[in-house]
C-alpha cells in the first residue's frame, strides 16, 4: 500500500480514488450504512457507469466524489491529494472547475431564467456577465435547449428541467463530469442523444465520466460498469462502450 | 464573484419580495427619517434664535414690571406698579453704562383706512426702540423727538399693515383711525417676517409713547422698558444700574424683593438653547432605538431568508460559491435593505423638514453632513444586524442544505 503522497511524487495517482469509503447516516437504531469500505480508482478519460438497486448508495457515492460530502471513515483522495485535508475555499474551486455535477433531482433555482440557472457556475468563477451569457447559450444548445433560455423552471417539463442541470454541469467545461441519473427523467430518443454529446466529450476532450443510471441502454454508454450493493461494489468491470 | 453580479442578485432577491423588504425597512426609514426632521428643527430652532439675538442686540435689557419668578408669578406682576416716563428720564440721566433707553406699551386695537380695517397691535414707544429693535423705515420716516415731545398724532405702519389696508396705494399721509384717535401714516417699516414664536413681526402699529400715553390711554404709564447698555461687556453693569435706580425710585426697602425684573436676552438664548438641547437628545433617543429596531427587523427576516433559501445556498456552494461568496451576498442584501430604508428615510426626513419649517414658522435647514451620518448609520445598521444570518448561511453544509425541505 503506497501512501497518497508518494503517488503524487510518482506522477501517478488515479485521478479519483475511494479508499476503504464508509458512509454512516443516523445514530443508534436508525444508524444506516449507506457505503461500506468501498474503494474503486476512477482514471483520467474513462467513462464509468454506476448501476444499482434503489437505497444501495450510488447517490451517496457520488456526492462524496463530488466534495459535497464527506466519509464517514475512509479517504476520497483526488489526485493522490486526501479531500479532508483540503480547505474549504479549495474544495469550492474544485466543485466550481473541475467538476460539473448533475443532481439526481435537478435542483434548478426556483423563478430563475434556465439561462441563469445554467451560467450559475460561471459567476463564482468570476466570470463577465456578457461572457457568461454567451457560454450559458452554448451549452443549452447543446443539450436541444436552443430558444428556451428565458423559460423559468416552472414552464419546462421534466425532461427539459434535467437538460439545464446537465448544460449548467457542462458549462465551466469540467475535467470531471458526475452525473447522478443524469437521464432518468427523459424520453429514449432524447436519452440517446445526451448519450452521444456526452460520449463526444468523453472522446473528443478527454472528459471524464461517472455517472448513476438505472437503465440498461444507457450504461451500455460506459466502458466501465461498477455495481453496487448495500453499500458494497458488488462488482466492477471493463466493457465496450456503444 | 464580483460587486456587480453580487448587488443584481441581491437587488432581485429583494424585488421578489418587494412588499416583505419594503416593511422591513420601515424600522429605518423611522429611524433616518427622524434623525434628519429633528436634526433640521433644532438648526433651524437655533439659527433662528440667534439671527434673532443678532437683531435685538445682544446687550439688550428687557426691564419689566412685578418680581422674579419666585413669587406667586401673576400676583406680583399684576400688584406691581408699572413704570412712568419719568423713570425712563431718570434712567437716561444717571446710568453711564445704558446706552438707548426706549419703552413700549402695547394694545389691541382695530386699525381703520377708509373702507378697509384690521386687528392689530399698537405700540406706543420711544424713538429709541427703533434702534435697539433695529426697525427701519421702508418708506417715509421713523418717529422722532419731536413727535415725541408733541405727542403728535402721527404713526408708523408694520409691512402687513401696509398690504392690508393699503395694498399697492401709498399710505403716506393717509388717515389711520386707532381706536378713537386718529393719526397720520408718516412711515412704512421694513419687513422683519416672523419671530421664533411664530408671531407676525410685521403685523403692528407704531405710535409715539406720548401719543399712546396721553391721548389714548389718558396715563403715561409705561409696561416694558428696554435698555441697551454701551458695550457687551458692560451688560451687567448696566443691569445693577437701572435695577439699584429702581429700587431707590420705587422705594423698595433692604433685603425686600424687586417688584421689577430685569432680563437679559442670553438667558433667553441659553433657555432656548436647553429646551432644543433636551428635545435634540430625545429625538437622537427616538432615532437610535427605531434604528436598532430597524436593525433587528432586517435580522429576523435575513433569518427567515435564509432558511427560506437554504437549498438555494445548498446549491450555490454545489457549484463553487466558496463560504465567503455567500457570507457577501446576504451581507450585501441586508444592507441593500437597510440603505434602501436608508434613502426612502432621507426623502420622508428632508421632505417633512420642509413641510415642518413651514409649519413652524422657522428655517428650513438641512444640512448634508446630518443627510449623511443618518444614512451611514442605516448602511451601518444594515452590516451589524446582516452578520449573524449572513454567517449563519455561509456555514451550511452543501448537502444538508440541498437536502433541507
Ligand atoms: N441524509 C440521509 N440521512 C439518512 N439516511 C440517508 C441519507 N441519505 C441517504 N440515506 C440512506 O442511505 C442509503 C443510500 O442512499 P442513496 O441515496 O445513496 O441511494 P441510491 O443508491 O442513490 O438510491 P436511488 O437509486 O434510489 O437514488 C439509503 O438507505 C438512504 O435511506
Ligand atoms: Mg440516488
Amino acid at each position: 500500500m503506497t501512501s497518497a503522497s508518494e503517488e503524487v511524487a510518482a506522477g501517478g495517482a488515479p485521478l479519483l480514488r475511494f479508499h476503504e469509503v464508509s458512509k454512516i447516516y443516523g445514530e443508534g437504531e436508525a444508524r444506516v450504512h449507506a457505503l461500506r469500505d468501498v474503494s474503486f480508482e476512477v482514471h483520467k478519460g474513462e467513462f464509468v457507469v454506476i448501476m444499482g438497486s434503489s437505497g444501495s448508495g450510488k447517490s451517496t457515492a457520488m456526492n462524496v466524489l463530488g466534495c459535497l460530502d464527506v466519509p464517514s471513515s475512509g479517504q476520497y483522495l483526488i489526485e493522490g491529494v486526501a479531500a479532508n485535508e483540503l480547505s474549504a475555499n479549495v474544495l469550492a474551486k474544485l466543485r466550481n472547475i473541475r467538476f460539473g455535477f448533475v443532481f439526481q433531482g435537478f435542483n434548478l433555482l426556483p423563478r430563475t431564467s434556465a439561462l441563469d440557472n445554467a451560467q450559475l457556475p460561471l459567476i463564482y468563477a468570476g466570470m463577465r456577465a456578457s461572457e457568461r451569457a454567451i457560454r450559458a447559450k452554448k451549452a443549452l444548445a447543446e443539450v436541444g435547449l436552443a430558444g428556451r433560455e428565458g423559460s423559468m423552471p416552472n414552464q419546462l417539463s421534466g425532461g427539459q428541467q434535467q437538460r439545464v442541470a446537465i448544460a449548467r454541469a457542462l458549462v465551466n467545461s469540467p475535467e470531471v463530469l458526475l452525473a447522478d441519473e443524469p437521464t432518468g427523467n427523459l424520453d429514449t430518443k432524447t436519452s440517446h442523444e445526451i448519450m452521444h454529446l456526452l460520449t463526444d466529450l468523453n472522446h473528443t476532450l478527454g472528459l471524464t465520466i461517472v455517472m448513476v443510471t438505472h437503465e440498461p441502454d444507457v450504461a451500455k454508454y460506459g466502458s466501465r460498469l461498477i455495481t453496487f450493493r448495500d453499500g458494497r461494489i458488488e462488482s466492477d468491470r471493463q466493457q465496450v462502450p456503444l | 464573484m464580483n460587486v456587480s453580479t453580487t448587488l443584481s442578485l441581491a437587488g432581485s432577491a429583494l424585488v421578489r419580495n418587494t412588499l416583505r423588504s419594503l416593511l422591513t425597512t420601515l424600522g429605518v426609514v423611522i429611524g433616518v427619517g427622524a434623525v434628519v426632521i429633528m436634526h433640521a428643527m433644532g438648526q433651524g430652532a437655533t439659527e433662528l434664535v440667534t439671527g434673532e439675538i443678532q437683531n435685538l442686540g445682544s446687550n439688550m435689557l428687557v426691564i419689566i414690571p412685578g418680581g422674579d419668578s419666585r413669587a406667586a408669578f401673576g400676583s406680583a406682576l399684576l400688584s406691581a406698579p408699572l413704570f412712568r416716563h419719568a423713570d425712563l428720564e431718570a434712567i437716561r440721566r444717571e446710568c453711564d453704562a445704558v446706552r438707548y433707553v426706549s419703552a413700549s406699551n402695547s394694545l389691541m386695537v382695530r386699525a381703520v383706512a377708509g373702507e378697509k380695517n384690521r386687528l392689530t397691535t399698537l405700540f406706543g414707544t420711544t424713538p429709541e426702540h427703533y434702534a435697539t429693535r433695529d426697525f427701519h423705515a421702508a418708506l417715509g420716516r421713523l418717529l422722532n423727538e419731536e413727535d415725541e415731545r408733541q405727542a403728535a398724532k402721527v404713526c408708523l405702519i408694520g409691512e402687513t399693515v401696509r398690504r392690508e389696508l393699503f395694498g399697492a396705494g401709498n399710505p403716506l399721509g393717509a388717515e389711520l383711525r386707532l381706536s378713537h384717535l386718529t393719526c397720520k401714516v408718516v412711515g412704512a417699516l421694513v419687513s422683519k417676517g416672523v419671530s421664533t414664536f411664530g408671531t407676525d413681526q410685521d403685523d403692528l402699529v407704531f405710535m409715539p409713547s406720548t401719543t399712546f400715553a396721553r391721548r389714548l390711554l389718558g396715563d403715561d404709564r409705561l409696561g416694558m422698558i428696554m435698555i441697551s447698555a454701551v458695550s457687551e461687556a458692560r451688560t451687567d453693569e448696566a443691569r445693577e444700574q437701572v435695577t439699584s435706580l429702581l429700587r431707590q425710585r420705587r422705594r423698595i426697602r433692604q433685603g425686600d424683593d424687586d417688584n421689577f425684573a430685569v432680563r437679559d436676552l442670553r438667558e433667553v438664548q441659553a433657555l432656548l438653547g436647553k429646551v432644543t438641547g433636551v428635545l435634540t437628545s430625545l429625538l437622537a433617543g427616538v432615532a437610535a432605538i427605531s434604528l436598532v429596531v430597524g436593525g433587528i427587523g432586517i435580522m429576523n427576516i435575513m433569518l427567515v431568508s435564509v432558511t427560506e433559501r437554504t437549498r438555494e445556498i445548498g446549491l450555490r456552494l454545489a457549484v463553487g460559491a466558496r463560504p465567503r461568496d455567500i457570507l457577501q451576498q446576504f451581507l450585501i442584501e441586508s444592507v441593500l435593505l437597510s440603505s434602501v430604508g436608508g434613502l426612502i428615510g432621507l426623502v420622508f426626513g428632508i421632505s417633512g423638514a420642509y413641510l415642518v419649517s413651514r409649519g413652524m414658522h422657522i428655517p428650513y435647514s438641512v444640512s448634508p453632513e446630518a443627510c449623511t451620518v443618518a444614512f451611514s448609520f442605516a448602511v451601518l445598521v444594515g452590516v451589524l444586524f446582516g452578520v449573524v444570518p449572513a454567517r449563519k448561511a455561509s456555514k451550511l453544509h452543501p448537502i444538508a442544505a440541498l437536502r433541507y425541505e
